[in-house]
């Protein structure tokens, strides 16, 4: 019985809403650090986020990391709703005048509503950038352009920290494979490997000319849909983890509101700042 | 005062029920909720009609057999009282009053007004006890210590009326509240130790079978507790029931 109680019982599930929740939380601030570099002027900034993305998507402890996450979005999604259908049902007939303003919080009530839209949200955004990231053949290198003697020319920068001309990819002495490795064409030997230009790939959709504006207003809103799901869920989740005291709760419960506040915020002033004040 | 009221009508569990419009004058602000209700059912029994059904018994507060949903809220818009402690002074002359029963799958209605509240009863049957002899040996109570603290904690887990008013005000219909307060008045007690483990498991196991929702933690049952019953106590129930489950 122990067992199956922490899987199907009604706390059972809420456990793991709770822990998945919150690990979710943790994912969000590791993922902001690495966003906020986009905001960073210094002229190395393409360079940085570059190598952070290399980093995010070959370190062996990280991939460990990102599987936990995707995991945790799809249990959390499906016990949410599993949760919430059940919940549905327990009051089949419903009150013909509901005053529920008089004794909760609005996002307590629409967490459903809410996390179905931050699935929606994590599902479009993860086609816009994971997956180029991830999958897309065409996804760009990262190159800069260097003024040598009056004529500018285009190089290739790569992970060790070499510049390659571009020129000579355009004339097939060098070929690149498995979308970032430079080869020499004629030894068929590896020569360098180059960086996915995912800064590039995220500053043109936020200043694209067609969507861009929409784009960066939608993905705020969606942070302002995210607000509202931890302002309940921050505290929400340690009381579903048997954590409430006179002692703890206060600061628990300061400390999720602060947090829902401040995270969304920092996130929803990325696309902004790229759409409206980035220069390039 | 002179109030309009609309009342849930239901001939009996298979009815399909609807809200009835009854005007009703000379209402006494010192009036009880129940007593204006007992002036109304005066009225159409002198009129052949059929009373309205309502569960009521101590009218102090104390039973937990009261309830009503009243203008949206279940035991009405005061607070840390049940509906017979609720006076007509709270409304004014010339109020709309929605009255309804508590609903949630787990509760369903008899007639009218009155539900069927023995899902807690028989949660309180899976494990609201502790198992003591009574052959006239029994250790004297004032013999085992108990810290102040957690004596208070109990006695004020212990002072759930059982009115259901918690399952009436989720949006889930979900018995935690109760069930918590249950749980933890045994739970912080050396005598309920000794059977924690399954109380918790069983209790619980009973409130998911009798169809209650799962708690989100709204807290719209603290809220409307007539007894003030806290969130703290649900808390409490969610780490028995992790370590239990552990076990
Ligand atoms: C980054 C994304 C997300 C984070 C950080 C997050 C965080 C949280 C947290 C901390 C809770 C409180 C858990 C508790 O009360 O024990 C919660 C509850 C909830 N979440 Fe999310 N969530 C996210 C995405 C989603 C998604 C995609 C859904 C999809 C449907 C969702 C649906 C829900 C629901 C229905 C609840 C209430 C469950 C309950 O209290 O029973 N969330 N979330
Ligand atoms: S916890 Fe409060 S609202 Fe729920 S049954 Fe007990 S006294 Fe009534
Ligand atoms: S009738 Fe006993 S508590 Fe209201």
């Amino acid at each position: 019985m122990a067992k199956s109680a922490l899987l199907k019982s009604s706390l059972g599930k809420k456990y793991w809403m709770a822990l998945t929740g919150l690990f979710l939380c943790l994912f969000l601030v590791g993922h902001l650090l690495g966003n906020l570099q986009l905001l960073s002027g210094s002229k190395d900034a393409a360079l940085h986020f570059n190598q952070y993305a290399l980093f995010m998507t070959s370190n062996p402890a990280v991939k460990i990391l990102s599987y936990l996450t995707y995991f945790s979005i799809l249990f959390h999604a499906v016990d949410g709703i599993v949760l919430t259908v059940q919940n549905r049902k327990a009051r089949p007939k419903g009150y013909v005048k509901n005053n529920p303003s008089a004794n909760t919080i609005w996002a307590s009530r629409n967490m459903a509503v809410l996390g179905t839209l931050i699935l929606v949200f994590i599902v479009t955004h993860m086609v816009n950038f994971w997956a180029k990231m991830h999958f897309d053949e065409k996804m760009p290198l990262q190159t800069v352009t260097i003024n040598a003697g009056g004529t500018d020319m285009e190089f290739y920068l790569t992970t060790n920290g070499d510049y390659l001309p571009k020129s000579r990819v355009d004339q097939n002495v060098i070929e690149i494979k498995n979308r970032t490795e430079f080869y020499d064409a004629a030894a068929g030997v590896k020569i360098n490997e180059g960086y996915k230009d995912l800064y590039k790939i995220t500053v043109a959709f936020f200043k694209n000319p067609d969507y861009g504006l929409i784009a960066s207003i939608l993905y705020a809103l969606a942070m302002v849909v995210l607000g509202f799901h931890l302002y309940h869920g921050f505290g929400s989740a340690f009381q579903s983890m048997g954590v409430n005291s006179p002692k703890h709760s206060p600061f628990i419960r300061n400390f999720g509101k602060a947090f829902s506040i401040v995270v969304p915020l920092l996130f929803a002033i990325i696309p902004l700042y790229i759409h409206f004040i980035l220069k390039v | 005062m002179n109030l309009k009221l609309k009342i849930w009508r239901q001939k009996d569990a298979k009815d399909a029920g609807r809200m009835v419009d009854y005007n009703i004058s000379d209402v006494s602000p010192d009036m009880s909720f129940l007593e204006m209700l007992d002036v109304l059912n005066e009225d159409l029994n002198n009129k052949g009609e059929d009373p309205v059904a309502f569960d009521h018994d101590c009218r102090e507060g104390i039973c937990g057999m009261c309830s009503l949903h009243i203008n949206g809220e279940p035991h009405g818009p005061d607070r840390g009282i049940t509906t017979c402690q609720l006076h007509m002074r709270k409304f004014k002359d010339g109020d709309t009053i929605y009255i309804e029963p508590f609903r949630a799958k787990a509760f369903p209605v008899i007639k009218d007004l009155v539900v069927n509240r023995s899902a807690f009863d028989r949660i309180q049957q899976a494990g609201g006890f502790i198992s003591v002899n009574t052959s006239g040996n029994t250790q004297d109570a004032n013999a085992i210590p108990i810290q102040k603290h957690n004596a208070d904690l109990a006695f004020d887990a212990a002072t759930c009326i059982g009115c259901g008013a918690c399952v009436a005000s989720c949006k889930n219909a979900s018995a935690m509240l109760f069930v918590s307060a249950k749980v933890s008045q045994f739970a912080l007690l050396p005598q309920g130790r000794i059977e924690a483990t399954e109380r918790v498991l069983n209790m619980v196991k009973k409130m998911d079978e009798e169809g209650f929702g799962n708690c989100t933690n709204t807290g719209a049952c603290e809220v409307e507790c007539p007894k003030g019953i806290s969130l703290e106590n649900i808390a409490r129930m969610n780490r028995e029931y992790l370590f239990a489950s552990l076990k």
